[in-house]
């Protein structure tokens, strides 16, 4: 049989555009490219039955921040409009005058400030079952905030570089002495039923 | 000059498409590696409050979600609108919680599972009654890490 020898024919590549695009373009329609953000938190452990007391806090210590039915603030007692919360919360922290209705500072070693005084703050936040989630994100959000500009406060003066550069860069030992003066302590009371 | 010396009789050349199978594909490739698929469908509303001190969550393989908000418009009818966890693809109640969470640790390998953040996707307009108590019940089983799912914005007032 003497046949030719045929070379195979060859597939049209014509339309090979045209499927790679439908293709592409279910996954255009499909793709969602959301990145999840959100406040990170740690929940407190759970509390054993038969805890010890907690040592007493000095009361000039503490930041009170409860929150009602109503979404209404009563900060150390007083109301407060929530747009004054990250001041009010950042002459707390600091208490850069040494009032004596404001934190306690206690000289500590901190690297790269030397001896340097860190006050005892804590805040307090409480909120009622009926409390809307979205205010209760605000006071979390105004009050981290209090924490950040205040970090970043310190870190321009001492490092000329903001704190979130600082994490941006990596920079673990510098970051770390800011918190180490800074630390965000927000401790969330066991939740009860306030009413109202 | 000589060197350039008009080619040809005038008019546009072609532009060879050859190539452009390549450049789809490449950007085919791209939005297949990119993508996420949608695992869960929502039963429940959630529109995340806005907040601005937000960080970003990395490593979504270490992320199980919780949500809670008012059932969706067409299941009003049947579960109401009071708000409702949701867990996976199914109204959970709290006791399922504990539950949800062995699953979901048991589900990622030992050396991540300390890692293991829950995020909580809330409706903003959600009482913290129900939230309290999810993170009361996370607490309980020991899971600890968790992250309110809230939107980036430059200004809240």
């Amino acid at each position: 049989m003497a046949r030719k020898k045929r070379t195979p024919p060859e597939i049209n590549a014509g339309s090979m555009a045209d499927i790679a695009f439908l293709l592409l373009i279910f996954f255009l329609v499909t793709t969602t490219m959301d990145v999840d953000t959100g406040l990170q938190r740690m929940l407190p452990p759970p509390l054993p039955p038969d805890m010890p007391k907690p040592p007493e806090i000095k009361q000039r210590n503490v930041f009170v921040v409860l929150v009602n039915a109503n979404n209404q603030l009563l900060v150390e007692g007083d109301w407060l409009d929530i747009r004054n919360l990250r001041k009010k919360a950042k002459e707390f922290i600091a208490n850069p005058l040494d009032k004596a209705d404001l934190p306690e500072k206690e000289m500590k070693e901190v690297p790269f400030f030397g001896m340097y005084p860190v006050s005892k703050q804590v805040i307090s936040l409480q909120n009622d079952r009926g409390t809307s989630y979205e205010t209760y994100i605000r006071v979390q959000n105004e009050l981290a905030a209090a924490y950040n500009e205040l970090r970043n406060e310190l870190a321009l003066s001492k490092f000329g570089k903001s704190y979130d550069d600082l994490v941006r860069l990596g920079d673990k030992e510098k970051t770390d002495a800011i918190k180490a003066i800074y630390p965000q302590r927000i401790s969330e009371a066991e939740p009860k039923n306030i009413g109202g | 000059m000589a060197k350039f010396k008009k080619k040809g009789e005038g008019g546009t050349p072609g532009i060879s498409t050859a190539s452009l199978p390549d450049i789809i594909f490449m950007l085919l490739f791209f939005f297949m590696v990119t993508t996420v698929m949608r695992e869960t469908t929502l039963k429940v509303e959630v529109r995340t409050p806005m907040a601005t001190e937000v960080a970003k969550l990395e490593r979504k393989s270490l992320v199980s979600y919780i949500y809670i908000g008012k059932p969706i418009k067409n299941l009003q009818g049947i579960f109401g609108t009071e708000p409702r966890i949701q867990l996976n693809d199914a109204f959970a109640t709290l006791q399922q919680l504990p539950d949800f969470v062995e699953t979901e640790r048991n589900s990622r390998n030992e050396a991540e599972r300390p890692l293991l953040t829950f995020s909580l996707k809330v409706d903003k307009e959600t009482k913290m009654g129900i939230v309290t108590d999810v993170k009361q019940e996370l607490r309980k089983v020991q899971a600890l890490k968790i992250n309110y799912s809230t939107k980036k914005t430059d200004k809240l007032f």
